[in-house]
């Protein structure tokens, strides 16, 4: 049986004979993602929420659908959808307008991306982390310790570990951090490409994701977060379209979510955020696929000498770090990369967990729709190569 | 001047290589052949943080004349730094001055030149730069 190749619905490999296993730091994208936001620019490139004319209600009414679409993809409302310049902004907002003049502490688990430590830190917050055990799963009653200890705190997770795929399980950990009365955000970054995410379900206060990771532009990301909540946020920005009336005395602004939208927005982006969910709908069997490579991959990476894995936990989504004893992770990703295999070294952006390793860095394999046994196979190919001329 | 003579004396050996491994195995050989650092200066102090990999600069000056001591966590990037100390060490720091950075570019490698932070070579260029600047103006 001919199996469908994705990579067929992308431009980029048709232009390169590239073996891209980057997709942690960005997937690439479908034409038909590029088609609907070359579209907007060049049939009805418009302001929105402004212009009334033709061309304007047009862009408005993309806008308004993708926000819909966006919010249906997740199990939220289109009002629970605040648009963001992608994951790491919309932590900063719940940081800024809603975390920092309520909580004095915020837990993480020690798998935390920078985007999801630094935003804290900035608002003076004190960060507290989950222990974990040696496969880097989170300690359940070393987090209820945690959110006995500080009755103040505020919980911001990732779902999936940026740097060793580990999903963590968000939704027992949502449930007993409300048992203490704890609020909590869930960053999506890494998850929202590869898993069936129902926020409603999850029972998330707030839940961060970005496009680019998942099949759509840079730029544009959004925020989910509780209506109730959302209500509680100050803005964020000021400026044209979150205001309902402006004097020189005094401010009224909209409700949720336009209060979060100061400005023009990035509309094309947030069409082609709402195309390429429309795209992963598609997809059939996405967690198999990817629970089929990881093993493929892990299999076949065992074999090389003096490899080293961090985690031997099974729970983990199409990302994969590891090191071969005594070389190190930029030399092989420069071998790699001469040999047409793209993929990511060093810390990940997640230096905490690398010092808790005692490592400066791993080389990273991360897959995506596109991916094949094949694309594997040549990775593995090159590296044996890269190992031979570093050894 | 030295330093242009030592660049091109790089270029020519590269542009002997069809097979870019062959060139990196090269590289890679020339990282094993650069003097040890002292220990004293592989400090913090003297670290140029890249994302991906370190990179230790002790810059000094003898009798007017610039000194380059470095060393690298990464081979491939110890074999470059073997290249920018052959080029820059021990040179008058007036043709340093004088030796366009661009000149790098013959070489090949993005990995000095790019703008990124990932491996701390190009933050090497620039302090040699400086201190050579920084020599001169002091004469």
């Amino acid at each position: 049986m001919q199996t469908y190749n994705y990579k067929d619905d992308f431009e980029f490999f048709k232009n390169t004979n590239i073996v891209y296993l980057d997709s942690a730091a960005t997937s690439q994208k479908p034409k038909i993602v590029l088609d609907v936001m070359q579209l907007y620019y060049t049939s009805y490139c418009s302001n929105i929420h402004r212009s009334s004319h033709e061309t304007g209600d047009k862009a408005t009414r993309m806008y308004e659908d993708s926000r819909q679409y966006i919010a249906k993809y997740i199990g939220a409302d289109s009002k629970e959808i605040v648009f963001s310049r992608g994951t790491t902004e919309a932590i900063n907002l719940v940081a800024q307008s809603y975390v920092k003049e309520r909580f004095d502490t915020v837990i993480l688990t020690q798998l935390e991306h920078h985007s999801n430590i630094v935003p804290w830190q900035l608002q003076g917050l004190e960060i507290k982390t989950i222990e974990m055990d040696k496969d880097l799963n989170i300690d359940l009653d070393a987090f209820k310790e945690l959110l006995k200890k500080n009755p103040n705190a505020f919980v911001s997770i990732t779902h999936v570990s940026n740097s060793f795929g580990i999903i963590n399980p968000v939704k027992q950990l949502i449930n007993i951090a409300h048992s203490f009365g704890a609020k909590v955000l869930v960053d999506g970054a890494q998850a929202i490409a590869h898993l069936k995410v129902d926020v409603k379900d999850l029972d998330a206060d707030f839940y961060a994701f970005s496009a680019h990771k998942a099949y759509g532009p840079t730029g544009i990301g959004a925020l989910y977060g509780k209506y109730e909540e959302l209500l509680k946020m100050k803005p964020y920005q000021g400026g044209g379209s979150m205001i309902e009336d402006v004097s020189f005395e005094r401010s009224m602004y909209l409700d949720p979510p336009l209060r979060f939208e100061a400005g023009t927005q990035a509309i094309s982006e947030v069409i082609g955020f709402a195309q390429a969910l429309k795209y992963l709908s598609h997809l059939k069997g996405v967690e198999d696929k990817d629970k089929e490579l990881m093993a493929f991959a892990k299999e076949h990476l065992a074999t090389i000498p003096r490899i080293i894995f961090y985690t031997q936990a099974t729970n983990l989504l199409a990302n994969l770090s590891f090191n071969i004893q005594g070389i190190h992770h930029s030399d092989i990703g420069t071998l790699l990369s001469k040999q047409n295999i793209m993929l990511r070294t060093g810390h990940h952006c997640a230096m905490p967990i690398m010092k808790k390793l005692n490592i400066e860095g791993t080389v990273r394999i991360s897959f995506a729709i596109y991916n094949t046994k094949e694309d594997i196979l040549r990775c593995i190919k090159a590296l044996k190569k890269a190992v031979e001329v570093l050894s | 001047m030295k330093t242009l003579q030592k660049i091109n004396e790089f270029k020519n050996q590269l542009d002997f290589f069809d097979d870019v491994m062959d060139k990196y195995e090269y590289i890679i050989d020339l990282g094993k052949k650069l003097p040890k650092i002292d220990p004293l200066y592989k400090t913090d102090t003297y670290l140029l943080r890249g994302c991906q990999s370190k990179v230790w600069l002790h810059l000094y000056e003898k009798e007017g004349v610039l000194f380059v001591e470095a060393s690298s966590d990464a081979f491939i990037v110890k074999g470059l730094i073997y290249m920018l100390v052959e080029i820059y060490s021990n040179t008058d720091p007036k043709e340093v001055v004088q030796t366009q950075v661009k000149e790098l570019e013959k070489l090949g490698f993005v990995e000095i030149l790019s703008q990124g932070r990932q491996n701390g070579l190009h933050a090497m260029v620039d302090k040699i730069y400086a201190f050579a600047k920084d020599l001169q103006d002091a004469k």
